[in-house]
């Protein structure tokens, strides 16, 4: 049995079962990160304080306590605070920044048990599609080392599909959560924006930001979610209501499955296409109704994205200023020389692009076309997507229009990559949940990911219809 | 003759005194060691978020229903983005087009004429940290980052440095009394940007030049004459007036230039993700208007009117709330009214007073104090020796009749034992006795002096007095 294949849930039961400890799986968890260094996923690894972590869970479970993750080594994307662990956002900026406190979804990781085995590696602030702007190394893709691991979560899904963390936190601003899932045929979660608390999650685009869960299955993003989510006081947008709205199915009669045909455009490469209408005809042949809908602000979406995401993280990321903590540039006299050389050396050329991108667009004189409009756009796009929801469960469609392409191919054109977050960003700006989950391969044996799409804190509804494809799509 | 009318509008700044920041539950303090009073919120650590003060909304409107504000039932907060080293996020949290407070006015009285300045808005918003120079070294103190800070942005309605400073002083008094400010010029706690311009009577106004960051009322009459005689200078000799941001220098009076229109900073304002609107019913806005105090206009009205104090008195004793509420408790307590304002003015006043503008340290309740004037009135002490009991008592729950006993200082007031005294001090004194007997009145004062001085001011000046003079006669 290679322990680092297992579910959570059969993890959880060999450990119940007194079968294996946690102090077991961790060190075999640690063993194969070490094996799979040469992937990139990792930028810090927590060695000590996992196995003291496993040993006190073993100790907890010896004594008949339980809880929801007791003993599971999980990962945790670098743009999340760890108190006492760096958190670099990968960085040059952050190289050595040790924030005092936990993020509150790292709290919660803790408080069920859970053991944190590292950190994973991304682009640097989460800015990006392929995890190759991380400032230290770039992440490879876990199904083909020469490809992008998919980004800006590339860590975390290459981790949970190599085997080495058994479920990983990311953060999704506008498919980072999903699209490196859907590269690395992981299954992962970008919850509700509001259902999780964003203290902690060093901010890239504050009203888009969201963290979720990868895993290998719908259930163990399940396990993970569950824990995280809930209302935090320390964060004045997360939702104080009922965040449990959705419907665990298990049964596909009289089920209202979404089409919008904005996601699947002429240009749809063909066997995403196959894969994504294949999972369709699977939910149809179960009993769904398979309804057309549209979403006529598509077209707007990846431009509205591009301008609020750059606008916020130019403000976000104005604090590394080299004068409190993270690095400072070395010979500076003056306080201005301070600012400018260090961001200059610091920050890489992506974040430098949105960052002058988002001055750009606030600027006096231009914000009003730039980020008003956008914000107008912002309102169109999710009263589309209300109303296609109105009338459905949810919505399927590809989560990226490709599979993982060659490491440095988009190295002449950056913005070719934005491209590639077509279908996930409109989500993002609606606010809405939504799931990637594998739906088959291409000819090159590289994962298809479908995106389920869902109404608001309706998260269950899309893990319970993503768990019914994956168990019957086996068979 | 210049002819030049200058116009005026103030920005002015006001430290609320909440016991907590705007967005942490770190203290706001002032005077703390450097450093003390942060956490990771306010040094702007990666990942953090805010979370609003509810109380200093509720001071922000208690200071808009103070002055007649229109209360916003729905405000917004906006990240005006700019670097400096005292501002460790790099934006403040503020409001820019949606205040929580609108228009609203304040009555200010200058040289016996009642004049009105309107109010444009009144906004919330952080404060920033400070920079401590010294050896060629520049540090910050992030203590203030985070404060609540009322901006209140006046219209152009003020015409000289006299009403600026009038209006400054009313507003002072306002927050005070609706309790959300002390207004301390000398912690920084308010603070004055002057926007002022020139022009001939009926033309449109002149270019207008902003002077930052005035810290004392002083700075502020100072640096709006400085500038008048500036713009001045420079229309007479026919050259313009440079839209431009200026500093004052409080130690050569003379102001500078700073930046000016053309290099502006283009602060990048946008709606703050990280923080819900504010919005406030009907309800809320009624219960924090319920729990205004009377304010300074309305206490002043009521003295005058109902306690009969002469206009110059009830502003003195309204001028700052510890006062008023001295006064109001003496006279609650059973004291005259005239008689407790005397006594505030002469004794309470010069003995509170501490440094400069900033008000003064009431150590007396208006129960102690009716105590010392029955005390006073009565003749059991007299007034100089009043000075040792109010020492006495003073930052204490004592009694003034117990202050008496334990000094010993209750007053002679038995005509048969001073006369005993007079006449020993009159056969010690033949020299100016026979002076007082070829006419020279004055050492009368003489002989109660020495009488004062012989019983350490126990004796009833008056009683001495007369019968000093009976004595004589004989």
């Amino acid at each position: 049995m290679d322990v680092t294949k297992l579910t959570i849930k059969q993890l959880m039961d060999a450990m119940d079962a007194g079968e294996l400890s946690s102090a077991e799986a961790t060190r075999a968890t640690l063993d194969r990160i070490k094996e799979c260094e040469d992937l990139g996923a990792y930028v810090t690894v927590c060695e000590k304080e996992a196995m003291a972590a496993a040993e006190r869970a073993d100790k907890a479970r010896a004594e008949g306590r339980r809880a929801p993750l007791l003993g599971v080594p999980v990962a945790v994307k670098d743009n999340i605070c760890t108190e006492g662990v760096r958190t670099t956002c990968a960085s040059r900026f952050l190289e050595n920044y040790v924030p005092p406190y936990d993020a509150f979804v790292v709290k919660k990781l803790k408080e069920a048990g859970a053991v944190i085995v590292g950190k994973t590696n991304m682009d640097e602030f989460a800015m990006g599609s392929g995890s190759e702007y991380s400032a230290f190394y770039r992440v490879r893709n876990a199904i083909d080392p020469e490809r992008v691991a998919g980004g800006s979560s590339g860590g975390s899904a290459c981790a949970v599909a190599s085997g080495q963390a058994f479920a990983a936190l990311g953060s999704d601003t506008g498919g980072s959560i999903r699209q490196p899932a859907s590269f690395n045929g992981a299954t992962g979660l970008k919850p509700t924006y509001s259902a999780v608390s964003r203290n902690g999650l060093v901010a890239f685009a504050s009203s888009l930001d969201q963290i979720g869960p990868i895993a290998r299955t719908a259930d163990d993003c399940r396990r993970v979610y569950n824990v995280i989510k809930g209302h935090d006081a320390g964060d004045s947008t997360s939702y104080a209501g009922d965040l449990d709205m959705g419907e665990h199915i298990t049964s596909l009669k009289g089920r209202r499955i979404g089409i919008a045909k904005e996601f699947f455009p002429d240009a749809l490469g063909g066997k995403v296409r196959e894969a994504v209408e294949k999972a369709i005809k699977f939910y149809e042949d179960g009993g769904a109704e398979i309804v057309e809908t549209s979403i006529g602000s598509f077209d707007m979406a990846l431009a509205c994205y591009y301008i609020i995401s750059s606008a916020e993280a130019s403000s976000n990321l104005s604090r590394y200023d080299g004068v409190k903590y993270g690095r400072r540039a070395e010979g500076c006299k003056t306080i201005d020389d301070v600012y400018y050389k260090s961001r200059t050396q610091f920050f890489g050329a992506e974040v430098k692009r949105r960052m002058m991108l988002g001055n750009f667009v606030l600027s006096s004189g231009y914000y009003d076309a730039f980020y008003l409009r956008a914000s107008k756009a912002r309102t169109l796009i999710k009263r589309d997507f209300e109303a296609a929801l109105s009338d459905c469960d949810a919505l399927i469609c590809p989560t990226a229009p490709t599979t993982a392409y060659k490491s440095g191919s988009n190295a002449e054109d950056p913005a070719a990559a934005y491209l590639g977050d077509v279908f996930t960003v409109p989500v993002n700006i609606a606010g809405l949940p939504a799931l990637s989950v594998k739906c088959g391969e291409d000819s090159d044996g590289l994962p298809i990911g479908m995106q389920l799409i869902g109404r608001q804190y309706c998260e269950e509804t899309l893990l319970s219809l993503a768990e019914i494809y994956e168990k019957g799509a086996a068979k | 003759m210049s002819g030049f009318i200058p116009t005026i509008g103030l920005e002015v700044h006001c430290e609320l005194k909440t016991e907590t920041k705007l967005f942490c539950s770190c203290r706001n303090a002032f005077g703390s060691e450097p450093n003390t009073n942060t956490c990771p919120i306010c040094s702007g650590h990666p990942g953090v978020l805010p979370v609003i003060n509810r109380k200093a909304v509720e001071y922000t409107v208690k200071a808009g229903c103070a002055i007649g504000c229109r209360i916003s039932r729905y405000s917004k907060w906006d990240r005006k983005n700019y670097f400096y080293p005292d501002l460790p996020k790099a934006w403040q949290t503020s409001q820019y087009d949606l205040p929580l407070c609108v228009g609203g006015e304040v009555k200010i009285n200058v040289n016996g004429e009642e004049k009105t300045v309107r109010l444009n808005r009144i906004h919330l918003e952080e404060d920033a940290g400070k920079l401590v120079h010294g050896a060629g070294t520049t540090a910050v103190d992030y203590n203030r980052c985070g404060v609540p800070l009322m901006e209140c942005v006046t219209e152009p309605d003020m015409h000289s440095a006299d009403e600026a400073v009038a209006f400054l002083e009313e507003l002072s008094a306002i927050f005070r009394y609706a309790g959300v400010s002390d207004c301390r010029m000398q912690e920084g706690s308010i603070r004055a940007d002057v926007n002022l311009s020139l022009s001939r009577p009926g033309e449109p106004l002149g270019t207008r030049t902003e002077t930052k960051n005035l810290n004392s009322f002083r700075s502020v009459r100072r640096a709006i004459e400085a500038e008048i005689r500036r713009q001045t200078e420079l229309l007479e000799r026919g050259e313009k007036v440079v839209q431009e941001t200026r500093r004052f220098d409080d130690a050569t009076g003379e102001g500078y230039g700073m930046r000016s229109k053309e290099d502006a900073q283009d602060y990048r304002y946008f709606p703050e993700p990280d923080l819900m609107p504010v919005v406030l019913g009907d309800e809320d806005v009624e219960r924090i208007r319920a729990s205004l105090p009377e304010l300074a206009s309305d206490r002043r009205r009521r003295y005058m009117s109902e306690l009969g104090l002469a206009e110059y008195d009830a502003r003195l004793i309204t001028g700052d709330p510890a006062i008023a509420d001295l006064f109001d408790g003496a006279v609650g307590a059973g004291a005259n009214a005239k008689k407790a304002a005397n006594y505030i003015m002469s004794e309470i006043m010069r003995k509170g007073k501490t440094a400069g503008e900033d008000g003064v340290v009431i150590g007396i309740s208006g129960v102690q104090l009716a105590e010392l004037i029955a005390l006073v009135e009565k003749g059991d002490i007299n007034l100089v020796s009043s000075r040792d009991v109010l020492d006495k008592i003073w930052m204490t729950a004592m009694t003034p009749s117990a202050a008496v006993s334990e000094l010993g200082l209750k007053q002679n007031n038995d005509a048969g034992e001073i006369e005993k005294l007079v006449r020993d001090i009159i056969a010690a004194n033949p020299g100016p006795a026979a002076d007082f007997r070829k006419g020279n009145e004055k050492v009368l004062s003489f002989f109660v002096g020495q009488l004062m001085k012989a019983t350490k001011g126990k004796t009833n000046p008056k009683i001495a007095g007369e019968l000093v003079r009976k004595v004589l006669s004989e």
